[in-house]
């Protein structure tokens, strides 16, 4: 036996690291000519599953992206060919089997057409709705479940949705291509969109304990980086890289050494990560000198307004009010109005939080959306209204899926009882 | 890839138009296929007659059932159609936005299927 043939646990774990960082860019890569992403993804499945067989007896490749790519390649082919409908499709496959011998025995390392791919996805053909989720799937393999959670949006209708969105894609040949000067600015909308969605996701493990998520949150990084760099004159692509480097850089202070969830006001400002943060107020800098405001530099300059509390002891509430306010009137999302209420509370006093969270009680949404129950409960408690208070501690406790979260509220609701 | 312009506009507004206009658009219209001949897009046009003109035709438990006028009645009516062969949609998209359709009208692009 050679002596690199690993056991199946670490065959597994290579699998699933490389299919982690892989993913997207070989779906990229498989779909770039043929445009079809489901074919793509499901030969690329088909490539994993192989792996996990073949790699624990064989041992791993010098190259697994290499290998997957290989193996993936050899499935679209096979797929092509059985429903092959016609001379010009199999023109075409040959055409696509030389192209794709030909990259893969030049170099080891896949092409990556990421941005290209996620282009495609945030197409005007697309409906706007699923270009975001769509990117997420594409590029780093969510499945639809999770998609749904992040979107609010239930997992079935969520499956239907992309399976639709794929197929539009592929029939009505939407290209795979950075698009021309002119529609640039609308389609990248669409795609910092989904790099945020990415972040945010994977933002929602700060103890960094479910590698996967942890990784998403890099990924979102990565993908920010990639976008500003090829794209530096367009500002919110900036502000968003900022607002994601202002956020990554309190990771460490969000779980104190028990474990135990930390909320941004408590947090030890020694533990922020200046390098992160000197990085983000860099680039919110440039991006504000390009004159073009948007919803992106405004919530990064809401961070930074948090941060100077590692300067002067104080976070600048007013700023932060102000800028929600901004923020208000470009999105008019609930999830502004909720902090916007966080910020009044600071400035004006509980009351007045509560009045403007009132605003939003008849929104539906949020009977299963936790942070509108937990600021409640917060602002409640500090208006002395316990009763009250209490019952909206239960209903965001119910709500919250972060086990250090929920122990945090828990125990914010026993100190209203005491 | 080859794709179907249907060039949908709205009917009383091109009868109330003058003969200055008239004369305008349809040179818009040559010239628009002028360039799609001179590209090499060009597969194939047609412009069809008034909605007024349109009958329209459907067997229902084998009784054939003709009846005037088009398939629907909106303000909007297909006068027409150009089809592109072009490399993906976003060609097709940009001929459809150089249509004189699009600026009287509205231009649907839609993937013509392959056998």
């Amino acid at each position: 036996m050679p002596d690199t043939v690993m056991q199946p646990p670490d065959a597994r774990a290579t699998a699933e690291a490389v299919a982690r960082r892989s993913y997207g860019k070989l779906v990229a890569f498989l779909a770039a000519r043929t445009k079809d992403v489901a074919g793509a993804e499901d030969a690329l499945s088909d490539a994993f599953a192989a792996a996990l067989v073949d790699w624990p007896a064989h041992g791993i490749p010098a190259s697994p992206e290499a290998w997957l790519m290989a193996v993936a390649r050899r499935k679209m082919i096979d797929a092509a060919r059985r429903r092959r409908t016609g001379e010009d499709a199999a023109g075409q496959l040959r055409l696509m089997a030389e192209e794709l011998e030909a990259a893969v025995a030049s170099e080891t390392d896949v092409p990556d057409n990421r941005l290209l791919l996620m282009f495609a996805c945030a197409h005007p053909a697309i409906e706007p709705g699923i270009r975001a989720p769509l990117i997420l799937q594409t590029i780093l393999g969510f499945d639809a479940a999770t998609i749904a959670s992040a979107f609010l949006i239930s997992p079935a209708t969520m499956g239907q949705r992309l399976v639709r969105a794929k197929n539009k894609i592929k029939q009505a040949g939407i290209p795979f291509r950075v698009p021309e000067r002119a529609d640039l600015r609308e389609r990248l909308d669409a795609v910092l969109e989904a790099i945020y969605a990415a972040f945010a996701e994977g933002w929602s493990d700060p103890a960094g304990t479910e590698a996967r998520r942890r990784n998403l949150a890099e990924e979102g990084i990565w993908l920010g980086r990639l976008v500003a760099s090829l794209l530096p004159d367009e500002p919110e692509a900036l502000g968003l890289l900022a607002l994601m480097l202002h956020a990554e850089a309190r990771r460490g202070a969000r779980r104190n050494a028990q474990g135990d969830y930390v909320p941004l006001a408590d947090q030890d400002t020694t533990l922020w990560d200046t390098e992160l943060i000197d990085e983000a107020e860099a680039l919110l800098l440039r991006a504000s000198r390009m004159g073009a405001l948007g919803r992106y530099q405004l919530e990064a300059a809401v961070q930074s307004a948090h941060a100077v509390r590692r300067l002067t002891g104080a976070a600048d509430w007013a700023a932060i009010e102000r800028l929600y306010d901004a923020l208000a009137a470009l999105t008019g999302s609930p999830v502004v109005t909720i902090n916007r209420a966080i910020a009044v509370a600071e400035t004006r006093g509980p009351a007045a939080g509560l009045v403007a969270l009132d605003a939003l009680a008849d929104d539906v949404r949020l009977s299963e959306y936790q942070p509108y129950w937990a600021a409640r409960a917060g602002l409640l408690a500090r208006t002395g209204q316990r009763d009250a208070a209490d019952q909206a501690y239960e209903r965001a406790i119910g709500l919250e899926s972060d086990p250090a979260v929920r122990r945090f509220l828990q125990q914010r609701r026993t100190s209203i009882r005491s | 890839m080859k794709y179907m312009l249907m060039v949908y506009s709205d009917e009383a507004g091109m009868k109330s138009a003058s003969k200055a206009q008239v004369d305008q658009t349809l040179a818009a219209y040559g010239a628009f296929m002028e360039a799609l001949n001179k590209a090499g897009a060009a597969a194939g046009s047609n412009r069809l007659q008034g909605s007024q003109t349109a009958t329209t035709v459907r067997v229902a438990n084998g009784q054939t059932k003709v009846l005037d006028g088009p398939y629907a009645e909106t303000k909007e009516q297909l006068g027409g159609y150009f089809i592109v062969d072009v490399p993906d949609l976003d060609a097709a998209l940009s001929w459809a936005a150089r249509c004189p359709g699009a600026s009287h009208g509205i231009v649907e692009v839609r993937p013509i299927w392959t056998m």
